[in-house]
This record gives structure tokens, C-alpha cells and sequence, in this order.
């Protein structure tokens, strides 16, 4: 195994607000780890620093032993590298499925239109979108956007894909259709890191769970080591609470 | 009211009408040519300053400041006050013939005070595309310029349809303003057959020629409006 993504003492504040304190972890390549914790703890931030849409404060961040957050560095070759997927979709709108699938192909990687559009339609077709393909967004439901989200980010074939809260937007009877992508992802090669409330899902699918709390990492380990033994009275607190509110089975 | 007969008599004789009704017309072209070399002129750059004002690079920082004087400078002085200082003005410095003409110099007048308005409506839509859009297309790798063009720019165009046609019309009707400084178009023909006939019916002609423009401008702008609606659906509360 050889680490693929690597964070170094992350720090980030937004004004007076440290979201991220001190954050270290290793992420193999092919690795699914799932990232869960309070609103607030600086999940989506983490992501997002990761993909370099923030700049981080202090620390640095590898990917296969490359430094990412080195000033100065041109970040879109390495965006092209980690895709992301966030809650609220953030389709084009004024782009047909296929399009919002084929920009970063035609105009990121220089790909031929054809080429393109051959690539969007396998993907889309892959996740059960081709009646989709010449649809706008807006008359998709937000499963299919969702998907179709999915898709545009690994049209770009990133060696990890991150996954911040995607079904927290989505009505529950069409959070399963998404959760199915991401089981199909696994085991892809690609290295995946969520961010999520579905706990279920997240103790299902990830190879080590890590659990965030006032900006470092309270816990991190196998899922059944942090779901059924939490070490940290911080995450038995927090399973507490969600068991409680009967999004995980005691 | 008694003095009614006198002012439909001054206001609205048909025979006045029909008889200033060629000239205004043929006067009226140099209108419609003042807005079309103008519009396109006005809306491009326009779309360069409200990018410029848009630019987050700190190195960009001078050309902000330059495109913030530029559009404060414009928006601050009346338009009419404009097109005599570049009208008189630019051609006083000893231009040769074309150049020197207060034609050219007063349509450049309007549109840089058009420019700097339009550029506003630009920006205002530029910064009502969500964060989150710009977000989404750096995240596939996209410059900050090719979010602009292929993302962030068709959508805001799309939203300032109907305040940009507002310019536009408005536009269409402070051509007349350049009659001022020299020029015959519609209104300063208007002007001088009132002065022939000893009756107000021309100026009335000039506005219902106005209003055959500007009524069908603004129609065509609802029913683009209504078209993108359908296309894309947007049942969203936005």
C-alpha cells in the first residue's frame, strides 16, 4: 500500500472561527474513508481544502508525495486529479447533461467534441441516465442530479473523488439510488473520502472511519471499532445522540 | 375645457401629420444607424469592464481601480453634458475631416455613458451566479477564465436580459440627444417642421415613430424571457 493523499497539521480558520485545528491523517490509494462528525466540525472544509478550493492556513497536504498546497503551484492540473461532488449538486444550468458532462473534456483536457460526448454517454449510461443526457438540469429530481454530478466528476478519471455530504440535500426515498453509485465506485482503484450524516452507509462502505470534532481528529479507525467501541467519549457521545435520533441501529 | 379645440388643433392636426410624416421617417434612419454602430460597441465593452470589476487576482488590482473610475466617472455626469464635451470638444482639438464630425464624437459620447451603465447591469449579474457555480467548474479544473466565459457569464447574461433591453430602449430614445450638438435625426427634423408649420403635430409624429420601436423592443424581450424559461424549466424558486 502506498499513501495517496497525505495532511500534515491542516489549520483553517474562516475570521475568528478555527474550523480545522490540527488535522494529520494517511489515505492509501483505493482507500474509502468516510468522514463523520457534527455539523460544524470542519468535514466539508477538510474536503474542500483537499481539492484546494480553500487555501489552508498552516500544514500541508500530499498527494502521492507531491506537495499540493505549495505556494504559487497552478491548482488546476491537480484539481483535474481530485474530483469533487458536493451536497447541493451545483449543476450547470444552462447546460444539458451532456454538456455539464463533456466541459472540463473539451476544455480542461482538450478532448475532440465526439470523443467527448462518447465518454458522457458511456458514464451516463453507466448510472442509468441516457434518456437524461439532452435534458437541463432543472427537470431531473435531485437523485438524477446527483448522479449526473457523480459522473462529471469522474468523467475526468480523478485518482480520488470526494464526496461531500451528496445525499444530504436528497429526499430520503431517493438517497438510495446515489448511496448504489458510490457502492459501485468501490473497489474502482479510485480513492474515496466522504464526508456524510449516513452513518449506515458510512460503517457499510468505508475501510476506516474518521471521526472530526473541534477540528482535529477525534477518532479514526475500522468502522466497526468507531461504531460499535468508540474509544473517544466524544464520538460515544456523538453516536449517542444519532442512535438516538434513529439514524444508526445501536 | 374650452381650450381643448386649441391644443388639438396645435397637438393633433392630421394634415400636418401626414405632411411631416416622410421627413421625421427619413430622418428617423439616422437615428436607427446612431443606435446600431452604437449597441454593439456599448455592450462589449461594457461585458470587458463588468469582467475587469469581477477579477479576484490581486495583481488585477490597478484595473479594477481604473474600471471603478471609469464607470463612476460616466454614471456621474448626465449624458447630455457628455455629448457636448466629447461632441465639441474632442473635434476642437483640429481632427480632420471625417473626424471631425459631432456625429461620430457624439455617438461616442453615448456610448461611454451607456457603456458604464451597462456595465453595472453586467456585473450586478455576474455576482447573482452563486458562489457555488464558480466553485463546481474550478473544482473540474477550469481557469478562472474559462469559468467566466463557459459558466459564470452565460448565466448572467441570461438574468440581465430584461434590465439590459430596459438600456436599450432607453438607449433608442437618447440618440435624440445627439441632435443637440449638430446632427439632423428625427428630433431635430421634429423640431424644424414645428418651426415651418407653427404646429406641435411633428413632435407628436417623432414619438409615435419612437413608440413603434420601442413597444415591439420590449415584447421581443418578454417572449425571449418566457422561451428560456421553457427550455430549461426552471420551476425552482430561486
Amino acid at each position: 500500500m502506498n499513501a495517496k493523499l497525505t495532511l500534515n497539521s491542516i489549520a483553517k480558520s474562516f475570521g475568528d472561527n478555527q474550523v480545522l485545528r490540527d488535522i494529520s491523517l494517511t489515505i492509501e490509494t483505493g482507500e474509502v474513508v468516510s468522514f463523520i462528525g457534527a455539523s460544524g466540525s470542519g468535514k466539508t472544509t477538510l474536503l474542500r481544502c483537499i481539492n484546494l478550493l480553500e487555501t489552508v492556513d498552516n500544514g500541508s497536504i500530499l498527494l502521492d508525495n507531491t506537495e499540493i498546497t505549495a505556494v504559487g503551484l497552478d491548482p488546476n492540473p491537480i484539481r483535474r486529479r481530485i474530483g469533487i461532488v458536493f451536497q447541493s449538486f451545483n449543476l450547470f444550468p444552462h447546460m444539458s447533461i451532456r454538456r455539464n458532462v463533456t466541459l472540463a473534456l473539451t476544455e480542461v483536457l482538450g478532448m475532440s467534441v465526439d470523443a467527448a460526448n462518447e465518454t458522457a454517454s458511456s458514464l451516463l449510461a453507466r448510472f442509468g441516465l441516457s434518456e437524461k443526457i439532452d435534458s437541463y438540469p432543472d427537470r431531473l429530481s435531485g437523485g438524477q442530479q446527483q448522479r449526473v454530478a457523480i459522473a462529471r466528476a469522474l468523467a475526468l478519471n480523478p485518482e480520488v473523488l470526494l464526496l461531500d455530504e451528496i445525499t444530504s440535500a436528497l429526499d430520503p426515498e431517493l438517497v438510495g439510488e446515489v448511496l448504489d453509485v458510490v457502492r459501485e465506485l468501490k473497489g474502482s482503484g479510485i480513492t474515496l473520502l466522504l464526508a456524510t450524516h449516513e452513518m449506515g452507509f458510512a460503517r457499510e462502505i468505508s475501510d476506516r472511519v474518521c471521526f472530526l470534532a473541534e477540528g482535529v481528529v477525534a477518532e479514526m479507525g475500522q468502522p466497526e471499532q468507531i461504531f460499535s467501541h468508540p474509544s473517544d467519549p466524544r464520538t460515544q457521545q456523538f453516536l449517542q445522540r444519532v442512535i438516538a435520533a434513529g439514524r444508526l441501529r445501536g | 375645457m374650452p381650450r381643448w379645440d386649441r391644443v388639438k388643433k396645435s397637438f393633433f392636426d392630421w394634415e400636418r401629420l401626414t405632411d411631416s410624416f416622410p421627413h421625421l421617417l427619413h430622418a428617423f434612419v439616422l437615428d436607427i444607424k446612431i443606435f446600431a454602430w452604437t449597441t454593439p460597441c456599448i455592450l462589449i465593452v461594457a461585458v470587458l469592464i463588468a469582467i475587469a470589476r469581477s477579477t479576484r487576482a490581486p495583481a488585477l488590482f490597478p484595473v479594477r481601480i481604473f474600471v471603478i473610475a471609469y464607470t463612476d466617472i460616466m454614471r456621474g455626469v448626465p449624458v447630455i453634458l457628455w455629448i457636448y464635451l466629447v461632441g465639441f470638444g474632442v473635434p476642437g482639438i483640429g481632427l480632420e475631416r471625417p473626424w471631425n464630425s459631432p456625429l461620430i464624437w457624439g455617438s461616442v459620447a453615448l456610448g461611454m455613458t451607456y457603456s458604464a451603465y451597462v456595465a453595472e447591469v453586467f456585473r450586478a449579474g455576474i455576482e447573482s451566479v452563486h458562489e457555488s457555480q464558480r466553485a463546481a467548474a474550478r473544482s473540474l479544473g477550469l481557469s478562472s477564465s474559462q469559468t467566466m466565459r463557459h459558466v459564470i457569464l452565460p448565466q448572467a447574461i441570461r438574468r440581465v436580459v430584461p434590465p439590459l433591453m430596459n438600456d436599450m430602449v432607453s438607449l433608442q430614445k437618447d440618440v435624440a440627444l445627439v441632435s443637440l450638438i449638430g446632427p439632423i435625426e428625427i428630433l431635430r427634423q421634429a423640431g424644424i417642421d414645428k418651426a415651418k408649420f407653427a404646429n406641435f403635430t411633428p413632435f407628436v409624429g417623432a414619438a409615435l415613430i419612437f413608440l413603434a420601436i420601442t413597444i415591439p423592443l420590449t415584447r421581443f424581450t418578454d417572449w425571449l424571457l418566457t422561451r428560456e424559461r421553457d427550455r430549461t424549466g426552471a420551476s425552482k424558486v430561486r
